[in-house]
Parts: structure tokens; sequence; C-alpha cells
């Protein structure tokens, strides 16, 4: 079994942003940028299904500036086989970036495709649904297991508001991941050092026969009005107290 | 001026609150609304949905395939729907995140996610960066596919209406993905995301058996129980608790955290709560900044003592 694995590079996690000055985007000039926490357990559960056997390559793809290049890398330090990014300016919208990879899919026939169930950025979460729908596959959206009995189909656990879902689909099918469906491994030295003899290629939108185009304008990013922080009481009595008498909400 | 079709999210004999909030969006779009009722045996859900003031028609569609409702098959209904429509909305809970982009993509446009505002037809505010931004973006799509967050929307009035509905017929299953099966939290408590109030435990419970702790003060209050990512991944709870980003966004008159430490991406589920309390014993808890009243204590003390209280309370 093939697999394609995609990664964003995003501003890490523990990063606090702001907006530009003017309004006008996000600031992120000298943000320290990061794997998309979601995509590196997409790309953990790929290389955990290469090493029981079920997989036998795992391509890793990330769309975007060339600095992407680095996610990249740390795809193929945690044990994809090589890389491809398709390069492009400022992140595309999720419809492009899915038509893109639709055109990879086409390249590389792989099996299945794990994506991470939302960028950390954006917070759009539609990439891979779309993916599914341009190819006219099954997805396994918020997946927080994932099994192959073998054969044409997959089992893939959901993670939806009222608990568990368990959906069976038929293979090539798309997977994006929840939370919960592994812990990635910290990358060790010695597999970083690897990593960069692993064959990178950079593709342009031209060479997959897409052509970009935007149907979102972001006419301004601001801050949501703070919170202020209100008192200490001193022990569960004066709580309720307040809760009874002043906030009114028991 | 084309009209707008809302998304209904039901379980066939009723409709699950969120599609009141998206009612409430959809009518400050401004236009005429029709409700998609799609399932197998929805009479129930479509009965309701036509009781809605303010749906101008509900058209229902019963077939085999749309039982579990699978985005793979919606999607293909939706999409032949959305072509006499200028806007289709759906609620951004697991429902409509799975099944909007894939409707979107088969139109060949862009999606929008979890919309908090609308400003024009055209022109809508979401949060991004686990809501710590807001970004107010203007659409071209053709048709403008979008989530709509509940929390920003106050609940479409449910009885007085009396559209038409019409039966529409199922479009054909794609074949792709089948229904397998599900565990559903079992709870006599509200649900999460339609509470007045929740109380919600982080990693500092220390244990899976301690949430009886909260169990015990949520049923004094009729309130639901919620947790942060890091007491779900320890296995505290199960994951339709977690309360967060990538959880679930909710905004009770009263949200009581307990041993949760405030990280940016738990504030993302539940800032918007009318009074926040905090109980957490390091006094420099980030969640502290942003609550109306908190307890710089051992959960393990404070909670039976806040259980006798309320047990002593008056009705109000």
């Amino acid at each position: 079994m093939k697999i394609l694995v995609t990664v964003k590079r995003v501003a890490d996690y523990n990063v606090k942003v702001y907006p530009k000055a003017d309004g006008s985007g996000v600031e992120i000039a000298n943000v320290k940028m990061s794997m998309n926490p979601f995509d590196e357990i997409a790309v953990e559960e790929a290389v955990r299904l290469k090493e029981s056997g079920k997989a036998t390559e795992i391509i890793a793809a990330s769309i975007g500036v060339s600095p992407c290049q680095e996610v990249l890398r740390t795809a193929l330090a945690m044990g994809a086989d090589r890389a491809i990014l398709v390069e492009t300016g400022a992140a595309p919208e999720p419809l492009m970036v899915a038509k893109l990879l639709k055109a990879l899919v086409e390249r590389e026939q792989p099996d299945l495709v794990i994506l991470g169930k939302q960028a950390i950025d954006d917070d759009c979460n539609q990439t891979g649904q779309m993916l599914a729908a341009l190819l006219g596959w099954g997805q396994g959206a918020f997946a927080s297991k994932l099994t192959i009995p073998g054969g044409q189909e997959i089992e893939v656990t959901r993670e939806i508001d009222g608990g568990l879902e368990t959906l069976m689909l038929k293979l090539p099918a798309v997977v994006t991941a929840d939370l919960r469906l592994n812990e990635p491994r910290y990358v060790k030295l010695p597999n970083i050092i690897k990593a960069k003899k692993k064959l990178l290629t950079t593709l342009s939108p031209g060479d997959l026969d897409v052509v970009l185009a935007t149907q979102l304008t972001t006419l301004k990013v601001t801050e949501p009005p703070k919170r202020e922080a209100g008192i200490k009481v001193a022990d569960a009595a004066e709580l309720v107290a307040k809760l009874r008498n002043d906030a009114k909400v028991i | 001026m084309k009209n707008i079709l809302v998304i209904a999210e039901h379980d066939h004999a009723t409709l699950k609150t969120a599609t009141l909030n998206t009612v409430s969006a959809a009518q400050s779009i401004g236009g005429e609304i029709h409700m998609l009722v799609a399932g197998n045996h929805c009479a129930g859900a479509a009965a309701a949905s036509a009781k809605i003031p303010g749906i101008a028609k509900v058209l229902q569609v019963d077939a085999g395939h749309y039982a579990h409702h699978l985005a793979e098959d919606l999607a293909v209904l939706i999409a032949g729907l959305a072509k006499d429509y200028s806007h289709v909305l759906a609620p951004a809970t697991t429902f409509g995140k799975n099944l909007m982009p894939r409707v979107a993509a088969l139109l060949d446009v862009t999606q929008l996610s979890d919309i908090v505002g609308v400003e024009s037809a055209d022109t809508f505010v979401r949060p991004i960066y686990a809501g710590s931004l807001l970004a107010t973006v203007q659409c071209s799509a053709p048709v403008k596919v979008i989530t709509v967050r509940s929390t920003a929307f106050a609940a479409a009035a449910s009885e007085g209406g009396t559209a038409l509905i019409e039966t529409v017929p199922a479009a054909a299953p794609l074949d792709v993905a089948r229904f397998a099966g599900q565990e559903l939290t079992q709870s006599e408590r509200p649900e999460l995301t339609a509470a007045r109030i929740v109380i919600s435990g982080g990693r500092g419970m220390g244990s899976g058996e301690d949430f009886k702790l909260l169990e015990d003060i949520a049923d004094q209050l009729g309130a639901a129980v919620g947790a942060s990512r890091a007491a779900v991944d320890a296995g505290f709870a199960p994951n339709d608790y977690q309360i967060g980003q990538t959880g679930k966004i909710i905004a009770p008159e009263l949200y009581i955290a307990v041993g949760i430490s405030g990280a940016i991406q738990h504030l993302a589920g539940m800032k918007d709560s009318k009074i926040i309390v905090a109980i957490n014993k390091d006094e420099e808890a980030p969640i502290f900044q942003i609550a109306d009243y908190g307890i710089a204590g051992d959960l393990f003390k404070v909670l039976p003592e806040l259980f006798a209280e309320l047990d002593k309370l008056p009705p109000a």
C-alpha cells in the first residue's frame, strides 16, 4: 500500500499571533513556524502503517512557500520515504490545495491519503473532505482509530459530537487525523541527518496543470474584545453567594 | 435574488438545536429560507422544521443511504440542489464540518467555516488561530457554502411556522463508504452544547474516578460535564466531552473550570460563556485572567465544600 501524507507549515501552536498593524492580515514575519500538529499525527500514522508492514511507501507532500521544505524534512525524519513540495506564493485556499493534491494523487496513485483534520492557523477543517469529493473517494474525517483488515476496505473510527462512529471505506480513501489517533514520535538526530539525503522534489502548480484562483478576500483581521479578569473569592460559600446574588446564574 | 438553503441536522425524528442557530444566521443574511431534511423516515424532523417561523419551504428526502448521514451521499444530493440557491448553510458541528467542504468541492467553490458574524450577503466574520483573531472575509463564489458557529447566533424560534413540506427524490448512492457502528455517550444530563451550566475538569482532576466529584455537582445544578483536551487525552473523560479549538465550542450562562490551567486552545471553546468560574491550585494559572470568580485552592477540598454549599442552597 502506498500512502500520501500531507503537511502544512503553520505558526507554532505555542506562539501568540497578532494582526498586522494595518489590520490587513496576520503578522507572521519572524514568528516561529512548525508542522501543523494534526499533520504530525497524520505522518505518524503513515509511518506506523509502514512499520507494521501494511504500507510500502510514504510520500509526504506540502503546498506553499519554499520554506515548507523544512516541514517536509521533518516528515522525512519521522519516516516518510520521499517528499514533494508544490511551491506557491502565499497559502492557497483549501479548495486550491485540494485540487493540487488531487493532481498529485493522479500522478502518484496512492491507495490512501492521510491529512491532519485541520490547520491551526486558518482553522478551516476542509481540505481532506474536499480532496475526497474531487476524487469521488470515501472519507474518514476526524479519525481516532484506523485499521486495515486487509483487502479492499479500511475501518475508520471517527470522533463525532455524540461519541464515536465507525465507517468502512473502500480503498482508495481519504482519512483526516484527529488528536487521539496516535501520539507522534520525537524525531531523533540520526534520522534528521538521514532525512537530508532523502529525495525532495519541487513542482509548480503549472507542472500539475492547476491554475490557482481565489474566491476569498480578507478585508480585515482584528483581535476579539478582551475579557477582564474578575475577582478571587475565599471559598465555596462565598462563590455560591456571588453566583446566586450577583451573577444570578444559579 | 436566490434563496438560502439550510441543511438540518437531525436524528430523523427531531432536529438538533444547532439547526435553529443556523436558521438564525440565515435570517441575518436575508432572503427566503428553505430547509433540507435528508434522512431515512425523517417525517418527524421535517414536521419540526416546518414549524420554524421564517422557513418558507421544507425539502424532505427519505432514502436508506441517508440513514447515517454519510457525507459522501449527502454531498451529492446537496450539490444537486444548491444550484438554485445563493447560500447553503449548516451548523459547524462534526456533522456540518464533515459534510460542507465536500459539498463546496463538488460545486467548485470555496467554503467558509465556522462563521460568527454576518456583515452582508457576501461578507462574514470567522475566528482564526483558535479564536485569538477574527477575520472579516468577502466571498465571491456564486454559491456561498457556510458552516455556522452555533454559539454566535441565538436559536431561532421552533414553534409557530407553517411551511410547506415538499418531497424531493434522493440522489444515487456513491457506494464508497458504509456505516459500521457507533458508540454514543449515554447521559441523563443536558447536551454539552445546549446546557445552561457546564462544569469541566482538566488534568488537575488526577483520574477518571475523580470526575465523579464534577458529576455530583453537575447533577445538583442540572449542568453538563465537559473536559479539557489534557483530561480526555489522559483518559479521564470520553472524547465527546472535549471543549476547545478542536472540540466543542460552547457559551453557557455559567462555566465552571476545575483543574484546568487555561491554554488558549481550551479558552477557544468556552471564553464566550457569560460567567466563568475557575478553581485551580495554581494562582498563576491563565484561566484566572478570564474568570469572573476564581478560587485558588485544592480542588479536592473545594469541590466537596461546593457540593455541601449547593446542597443547602434554597431553591432560587
